[in-house]
């Protein structure tokens, strides 16, 4: 059976998103990018340096990537609408990772901005993929919206923590009728497979594999982890309700069966 | 709002008898803990605490690395006058120092940015002497208008301003604000700022908040260590981030730790604080707030910047030069000696050497 993941108009065989930020060098982000097996990689806008090519993330990024470009540093719904256009402008395509965060203690993202600047981008005809605290209410707003795919966090960002919102995310996975992409928090392969056992679309890894001693190696384990668990999932373990099943076997007799 | 409620309560702390009272199996508490709270910040900054140096540095590299990744952000500074109404102490710059001051035009001022840009930095703060009268709020802002063309970060380190000027020159493209406290003990800040506007206190002290509120992404502040007693200081300028972090939590706030280098003037520091102080500040600051950036600049010799590098830093400066005009052309008067020579490129080199990228641009100018 083919299991593909779409995400505006993109027909993904892997799973698991990768990030640039945080590696040890340029070199390995390349290497790893291709250790990974990843399609999306997503990069910060802000970090990007469009003059100087030998300084610029995206040369060591490989082809054949799905470039995901972040609004990281953005507070408000207007500053990541002008970093999204401006990506655009700079040919980073029209796929954009939406972080609107005011708060740098925790780096917990503003959902009220994220819902605002989703509406315009989306308009305009960006792919969004908003990134988000997990709750129900406002992915429902994301979606009506245009988002492309909801991102709620696992955990704060770079926390490697795991799954600390795992009861929020399944609402969402049952609920949104859009592909869950759960990105921050995830520290290990083992919390990724989580996140896939349960029937998340996809997870998003960056700072697991960016500082760990061998992030190439890393990047593998991450690929093997997000197979094992959306295969599991898709081999029942992830039925999250544990009532209703079609056949009725208790209950049948009422209806003749 | 002010941190000065938050000095005055803790100001009167008395300090020895508190570091006295800490025992190695406070520290080691400490150390188990997740989140930190101001007693705990002091127990790290103990003289017991010092005896764990290497304890903590395992704590403050895991937690660099993993809210920062292995990336140092590099920056260079740009003086544009040196004309100064103040008489400090300890500063080169003192209006008392007799020397030839001087200020760039605005085309000298491109041709620096030109010079500074050749180098592949993006990231610059822009200095001036304390004089509103040769560098008046419009001049400052005139300058960055150029400056923004060549680079995506441009912050200040100029004389405390009101909070609508602040504001202007956030409109004008000016995205950080640094402003070291100098002295954070009173007293002292009194003493050490002799004659000139600077004399005010509070008004120096409340300058990082009013950066906030007008809208600055990042504040930069610090000690200027060696004019009280480090530990104290120290205990100060990490609660005024805090307190910063906590009020203001969309501006992103980091800490320098200045000391006091070789300068034009006879002032001599009374409060030496060695290569091992300056560590155990820096894994305290770590500890205490994991999330703030942590800042070094070419004051500091090479060898000893190589070895701070994995304790929390993640900022550096890099080729700076403290003269008016000193990229494009020959040296001026520097307004201290730097330590730290090397070229950005041998920066460059080093940290890649060290596992770490060198990150020249963190900021696009919206
Ligand atoms: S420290 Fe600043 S204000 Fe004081 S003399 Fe030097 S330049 Fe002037």
């Amino acid at each position: 059976m083919e299991d593909k993941l779409i995400i505006g108009g993109v027909e993904l065989e892997s799973r698991l998103f990768t990030g640039t930020g945080k590696f040890p060098s340029k070199e390995v982000i390349r290497e790893t990018l291709e250790a990974s097996n990843s399609q999306v990689v997503t990069m910060a806008l802000r970090r990007v340096d469009f003059d100087n090519p030998e300084e610029n993330v995206i040369n060591y990024i490989p082809d054949n990537f799905t470039l995901l470009p972040n609004t990281s540093g953005a507070r408000t719904a207007e500053e990541v609408v002008r970093i999204a256009r401006i990506a655009k402008a700079a040919g980073c395509g029209n796929w954009i990772k939406i972080e609107a965060i005011s708060d740098n203690k925790y780096l917990m993202p503003d959902n009220q901005e994220t819902i605002k600047a989703t509406e315009i981008l989306a308009k305009e005809g960006f792919v969004v993929l908003p990134y988000v605290s997990p709750d129900l209410m406002v992915a429902k707003r994301l979606e009506e919206v245009g988002a492309a795919a909801v991102m709620p966090l696992g955990a704060p960002i770079g926390s490697n923590r795991g799954l600390k919102t795992k009861e929020l995310i399944r609402i969402l996975i049952d609920e949104i009728n859009l592909p869950i992409i759960v990105d921050a928090g995830i520290g290990k392969p083992s919390h990724a497979a989580e996140a896939m056992e349960m029937g998340a679309d996809a997870v998003l890894v960056n700072t697991a594999i960016a500082t760990a001693s061998d992030p190439v190696k890393m990047a593998q384990a991450f690929d093997y982890a997000v197979q094992a668990g959306r295969i599991a999932y898709l081999a029942g373990l992830g039925a999250v309700k544990d009532y209703a099943s079609a056949s009725s076997p208790l209950t049948g007799f009422l209806k003749g069966e | 709002m002010s941190f000065y409620e938050e000095y005055k309560r803790v100001k009167n702390i008395d300090f020895y008898s508190f570091f006295a009272q800490v025992t190695k199996y406070d520290v080691e508490k400490v150390l188990a803990k997740d989140r930190l709270r101001e007693e705990d910040f002091l127990v790290l900054l103990s003289p017991v605490a010092s005896d764990y140096l290497e304890e903590m540095a395992q704590k403050a590299h895991k937690l660099t690395v993993q809210n920062f990744g292995k990336v140092i952000f590099l920056y260079v500074p740009l003086y544009l006058a040196n004309y100064c109404v103040n008489q400090c102490a300890y500063c080169g710059f003192s209006v008392k120092n007799g020397f030839k001051r001087n200020k760039l035009t605005i085309n000298q001022v491109e041709e620096e940015a030109k010079a500074i840009m050749d180098k592949g930095i993006k990231d610059l703060v822009v200095l001036t002497g304390e004089s509103r009268k040769h560098s008046p709020v419009s001049y400052i802002k005139d300058s960055i208008k150029i400056l923004t063309e060549y680079f995506s970060s441009i912050a200040i380190e100029v004389y405390p301003m009101k909070t609508e000027e602040y504001k202007e020159l956030v409109e004008a493209g000016v995205d950080g604000l640094t402003i070291y406290q100098e002295a954070y003990n009173e007293e002292i800040y009194d003493e050490v700022h002799i004659t000139g506007p600077k004399k005010n206190y509070r008004f120096r002290l409340d300058a990082p908040e009013r950066g906030c509120q007008a809208g600055m992404r990042r504040v930069n502040i610090g000690p200027l260590l060696g004019l009280d007693d480090w530990r104290k200081e120290a205990f100060f300028a990490g609660l005024h981030a805090n307190y910063l972090q906590n009020n203001y939590m969309d501006t992103e706030i980091s800490l320098s730790l200045p000391r006091l280098r070789p300068h034009l003037g006879s002032f001599q520091s009374n409060s030496i604080v060695d290569d091992l102080a300056l560590v155990q500040i820096i894994l305290a600051y770590r500890l205490f707030l994991p999330r703030v950036g942590i800042s070094l600049s070419t004051r500091e010799s090479d060898k000893l910047r190589d070895n701070l590098l994995p304790l929390g830093i993640t900022k550096m400066s890099a080729e700076s030069s403290t003269a008016v005009g000193g990229y494009a052309k020959d040296k001026g008067v520097k307004q201290f000696d730097i330590s730290d020579e090397r070229t950005v490129a041998e920066i460059k080199e080093l940290l890649l050497n060290r596992g770490y990228q060198p990150v020249f641009k963190d900021w696009q100018q919206l």
